[in-house]
Parts: structure tokens; sequence; C-alpha cells
């Protein structure tokens, strides 16, 4: 569904990755490992062009919420691209009953039921990124990128949300700051270091020698 | 120009091109004892008479009814323009609409529109809307952009506006509005100058009366009034108040205007006499009347009065920055500083001047001192605001020496930007000093509009925009050199600077 070949990503003249070979089939859970500035967000980046029309569910690093809007109407805003702008003014102003109680599901998943129409801004940093996960899984769709989506939550609560990502989402694609995590959750490791994808393997063969060189100083 | 220009080379350039100036300008003190009508007028106020405070209250009553009804409908004209504002048609109507002085546009609008509330209501609504325009159109584009980016290219442009771009942008908004509301306030009070039943047509009734108490006593009330707008204009609120402003305005009555008034003054009013007799022939005779009799020597006047006053400014808001800071002048001196500092800055550089005239006479000083210390104020306030948020070394001198050793030197980059924002704004209220007598623009408008000549009057209101426009420019253009745009742009400061 999914194919980089032999390509060079970064911004402007200086490539943060070089020479990037991937495919990503439908139903791999690929786990991203490297250490912060290692490329995992240029590769996402990438990825997420290469997808094209494909309906994707996007979590980025910075939320990037509406602080001022109840969690409730961020969660809706997932949808907006299927619906008119009609619609979506009068989902604004007040949400039908069957929008609010799809929201409310979805936030009940990541347990946010109690924070469905408080303003983002009044929320934790957990609690918005969770907020983000939710419009993502309210979002739906052929695939899920995240970078760093449960980085701001405590490991508990993480697998469970990892297990609702991979009961919505048939592929998805995660940059993960916690390698247990990423065994846990993930079929298929791919570790970045020195601007090179330094392993890409199914995730049984993670072993720790080298989980010690992508982390390593 | 070259493409850097030092701070004091600026500072040192205006000040000669003043002094060069200050030989043209008529700053003679009327014949009659300046002395006697100041000390009659300050008794007045330290003793004010409020006998007349119903007719004082209903006054009130219609300040705030015009402002809030003007800001509300210029707000959200300007909001509506705000996401177009990078087409090129919308931008220049938004810089035509606020170029000319709300006096200006309730002078052209009586002609149309008789004194009545919506004459009020526009001359604050129309330049208010392009100034509304640019700023709301600055704060969406400074607005975080990211949950936009997120929504994809698929989502319709009100979808998106109103879902991830409003929301973002609105606690910004609503703080400028409020603002907009206290520069409101003092515009529909000074509308009351020209005729419409607002504060200051009470204040020029009682002097014209000798009242001195009851104009103190509506100075006294017009103060409070500026002074509390934080209080009593509260986000809930906002709908309530407007209900009020309408019912108000609603028992305003006026003089019924013929029929077709609008009409005849876009057809006929305004056509230059030559080709409205048919006669194209005297167009250009007119057309240089005009330049020489009117507006060369209205420029020349207005020029005259502003860059004088600009130095002025300049010279109380050096002063006062410091006297605000307690480091600097004592705890009780900050205070007392303050306290001055709020008085000028509530009173519109017209208010000031209409004082001043009645102590010194009609000459360009009234004007002059009136531009310089209600300016001063405002940039001194800002200033004082930055001082007092300076981190210090905690060996740091007092006094004085503190003022001269640390903050002059460390605020100066400010204090010149902050001069040259307020430099287009000196440029316009000179011109519109001319409505009290002295030879700016103002006066020769005035004066086309009293004789009922509409052509005339029309080309002298674009000359006067054209001109606060080139000020504009160069004032941009000349912060940009300085590199002192960024200094205050990062603050919100800039916002408040610019206008009103």
């Amino acid at each position: 569904m999914l194919h980089l070949d032999g390509q060079d990503l970064g911004h402007g003249g200086t490539p943060v990755l070089s020479d990037v070979r991937l495919t990503v089939r439908p139903g791999e859970r690929v786990a991203l490992l490297g250490r912060s500035g290692s490329g995992k967000s240029t590769l996402l980046g990438a990825l997420h062009r290469a997808l094209g029309d494909r309906r994707v569910a996007l979590v980025p690093q910075d939320t990037a919420l509406v602080p001022q809007l109840s969690a409730l109407r961020n969660v809706l805003m997932g949808r907006l691209d299927d619906h008119g702008a009609l619609r979506n003014l009068a989902t604004l102003i007040r949400p039908r009953r069957a929008d609010r109680d799809a929201a409310l599901a979805v936030l009940a998943r990541v347990g946010l039921t109690p924070e469905a129409d408080r303003p983002v801004e009044a929320l934790s940093g957990g609690q918005q990124q969770r907020v983000a996960l939710a419009r993502a899984i309210h979002r739906g769709g052929d695939v899920i990128l995240g970078d760093e989506p449960l980085s701001a939550v405590d490991p508990v609560q993480a697998t469970a949300l990892a297990a609702e990502i991979r009961a919505a989402f048939p592929t998805a694609i995660l940059a993960l700051h916690d390698v247990g995590l990423a065994r846990d959750f993930a079929t298929r490791v791919i570790g970045l270091r020195g601007g090179r994808i330094l392993i890409d393997a199914p995730i049984a063969e993670l072993d720790a020698a080298t989980v010690e060189d992508l982390y390593a100083r | 120009m070259p493409a850097r220009i030092s701070r004091l080379a600026v500072v040192a350039g205006f000040t000669a091109l003043a002094v060069i100036l200050l030989p043209f300008a008529d700053l003679t003190v009327a014949g009659h004892d300046p002395w006697a009508a100041l000390s009659r007028m300050a008794r007045g106020f330290l003793s004010p008479d409020f006998a007349g405070i119903e007719q004082i209250l209903w006054a009130v009553a219609l300040t705030v009814g015009f402002a809030i009804a003007g800001v509300a409908l210029g707000g959200v004209a300007g909001l509506l323009m705000a996401p177009f504002y990078a087409m090129r048609g919308v931008r220049w109507t938004a810089i035509a609409l606020r170029s000319v002085h709300e006096l200006f546009w309730a002078l052209l609008l009586m002609q149309v529109l008789g004194i009545g509330t919506w004459t009020g209501v526009l001359a604050i609504a129309l330049p208010y809307a392009g100034i509304f325009a640019k700023v709301m159109s600055e704060i969406l584009d400074e607005a975080d952009r990211r949950p936009s980016d997120w929504l994809g290219d698929r989502v319709d442009p009100l979808s998106r506006f109103l879902w991830a771009r409003v929301p973002l942008a609105r606690p910004e908004m609503a703080s400028y509005a409020l603002y907009r509301l206290e520069c409101g306030l003092r515009s529909s009070a000074v509308l009351g100058f020209v005729g419409l039943p607002t504060l200051g047509f009470q204040l020029d009734t009682f002097f014209r009366q000798g009242h001195y108490g009851a104009a103190g006593a509506v100075m006294v009330i017009y103060v409070a009034l500026i002074g509390t707008v934080r209080l009593w204009m509260r986000p809930r609120l906002v709908a309530g108040w407007l209900l009020a402003a309408a019912a108000v305005m609603s028992q305003v009555d006026a003089p019924p205007m013929g029929q077709g008034a609008l009409w005849r003054f876009l057809t006929s009013d305004i056509v230059p006499a030559p080709l409205r007799q048919g006669d194209p022939a005297s167009l250009a005779p007119w057309a240089w009347d005009m330049l020489t009799g009117a507006i060369l020597p209205g420029l020349w006047a207005t020029m005259v009065v502003a860059q004088i006053a600009l130095v002025l400014t300049g010279l109380v808001a050096f002063a006062g920055q410091a006297l605000v800071v307690p480091r600097v002048a004592g705890r009780v001196g900050a205070w007392i500083g303050n306290l001055v500092l709020v008085v000028l800055r509530s009173f519109p550089e017209y208010m000031l001047a209409f004082l001043f005239l009645q102590v010194w006479g009609p000459s360009m000083l009234p004007a002059i001192l009136a531009l310089a210390l209600h300016n001063g104020a405002i940039i001194a306030h800002l200033l004082g605001r930055q001082a007092r948020g300076l981190t210090l070394r905690p060996d740091a001198p007092r006094g004085l020496t503190l003022w001269g050793w640390e903050i002059a030197p460390r605020l100066f980059g400010s204090f010149v930007a902050l001069c040259l924002y307020r430099w287009e704004i000196i440029i316009r209220e000179s011109a519109i000093m001319g409505i009290l007598g002295i030879a700016t623009l103002g006066f020769f408008l005035d004066d086309a509009i009293a004789e009922l000549r509409m052509d005339r009057a029309v080309v002298i209101l674009v000359a006067t925009a054209l001109v606060t426009v080139a000020i504009d420019r160069t004032s941009r253009s000349l912060r940009a050199r300085l590199g002192a745009g960024r200094l205050i742009v990062n603050e919100t400061p800039s916002r408040t600077a610019a206008s009103c």
C-alpha cells in the first residue's frame, strides 16, 4: 500500500534521511524507533505524502488540537471532510445527537468521558494527547500515522491505548519512544540512526544489542 | 534612503526639521488674558457642578450608545473583510476607509443623512471597519496554523475557517475589540464637537455659556467612563449592551432629510462644479485654484503643526517614561505620574486642543500642545510598562542614574519606533484640528462643507487620505531601516500604539 524507493528525505538542501527504501503492506504495524532528531518525524511526513489519496488518520507530535474548542468538538473535527460546509457549521453550533454519541463513544475508549465538554486548553498534556488520539480514531481510515502518540501517558494507559489503536486500524505506523511498548504493539520495527535505516525487521528479531546500537551516544 | 539608518540620525533629522519649521508656526497667544481664563477653568474643574446631571447622563448614554453600535458594526464588517485581506480590492477598500478620520466621516455623512443616529454610528463604524479588517487579518495570520494543516486539503474553506482558524484567534480578537471600544468612546465623545448629541456637544455648550463648573462635571464623568470600561464591558454582557445601545439610539430624534439626499450627493453635489455646470474648459483653473487655495496651504500648515508636535511628543514621552517607574520616581511619584498619564491619555487630542483654545485663543499653539501631551502620554505609558518589565541586576542604581544609564538606552529603540508609529496619527489629528479654526486641511474641508461645496470637500478629503497613506508608508520604511519593527511588534503595544 505504500512504497518509498531510494529517496532522500529532508527539508531544503541537506537530507535528514538518505536513500530510504521501504514498503509497508496492509495489516502491518510498524514501530519507528530512534533517538530524537534521528528523522522519525521526517520519515512519517514522507510516508504521509506517499499514501496519496488513501484515508489516513494523523496523530502529530504537537497534537494540533484547537485549544479553545471542547474535547468533543476536537474529536468531531476528524470527519469534517466527509460533510459539506453547512452541516459542519451546524455541528459547530450544536452537534447532532448521533455525532455527539459517536464522539462520546470514542472518548470513552480513551477514558475521557468526564472531560468531553471541557475546552482542550483546560486539560493536562496526557489528556490532550488522548484527545488527539480520539480524533484519529473517530476519523478512522486505512492507516494511522502517529508521531510519539503515547509519549505523555503513563505506561499502563499506553498499553491500553495501543490496544485501542490496534483494534481501530488495520495498518499502523507509529514513532514510539518506549521499546517495551513497541515489542508489545508492533509486528515490525524500523530503527533509524545517523540519517539511515539501521534495522528493518520483524519485531521478534529486535535484540538488546540492536536497541543498544540505536540509542547509544 | 540608505538601507540602514541609526536611531540617533532619525531623531536628529526630525528635530532639525521641526526647528526649521518653527519660525513658520503661528504660536501667538490671543489678546485677552490667558491666565484669567485658565484660572476660571481650573476653578470650574476643581468644583464640578453637577446641577445639569440629567442632561449630562443622557449625553453619556448616547456617547456609550454610539460607541458600542459603531464599534460593533465596524467590527463585524472588519471581521468579514479580514479573511480576504490579501485580495487587493479588499485591502484598498480598508485602507481608504481608515485613512479618513471619524470627524471627517461625520461631516460628510451629515450632508447625506443629517445629524442623526446613522451619521454617528457610521462615522465610527466606517473607519473602524478598515482598522478591524487589517488587525483581524494580522491576528488570524499569527494564530497557530497546525490544527488547520491537520485537516488536510479536502475540507471546505468555510469549515476550516470556523473550526480551525477562528477559535484560535478569538481571545486575541476579543481583547482587541475591547481596546477598540475605548477608542470608540473617545471618538464618540469628540463627534459631539461637530453637533452630534454626545459629551463633546455638552462640553462645547457649557463652555460657550461660560458654565465652567458644569464643563468640569462633564470632564470628571468622561474620565470615569473611559477609566472603567474594563469593569463594565464584560464578554458575557455584550448582548445586553448591544440591546441597550439600540434602545438608546432609537430615542435620538433627528430632523428628517429630504428624499434622495444620498442620490443627489453622489450624482450632483460631489461632481466638480465646472463639470456640473457644463463647462469642462474651466476644470483646470478650478483644480489649480483648489490646489493653491486650499490643499497646499492646508497641507503646509498640517505638516508644520504635526512635525513640531511630533518632536514635542518625543520630549514628553522621553521624560514621561521615567515618571511611572517606581525605582526612578519613588512609589508616590510613580503613582502621581501614572495618574497624570491616564488623564492625558483619556482626553483625545481634539478635546485637549479645544480646552487649550479656550485659554490661548486660536493659533497653532493649542493644537501642538494637545497633540504632544496626548501622544507623549501614550508613548510614555507603553515605555513605562516595558521599563517595569526590564530585568535589572540586583545592585542596579535608582533614580535618575537608573533612568539615564539603564532605562533610556535600553528602551531607546522602542521609543523611536513608537514615535514613528504615532507620526501618522499625529498627521491625521493635525488635519482634524482645522475644524477648530487652525488653518490645517480640516479648516479648508470644514469651510467647503459650510459653503455646501461638496465637490471641493471631497477633493480635500482625498488629498488628506493620500497624505495619511504616504506618511504611513514612510514611517513603515523608516522603521524597517531602523530594524525597530521587530522590537515591539512581538509585544502587543504595536497594535495598541498604532491607533487611537
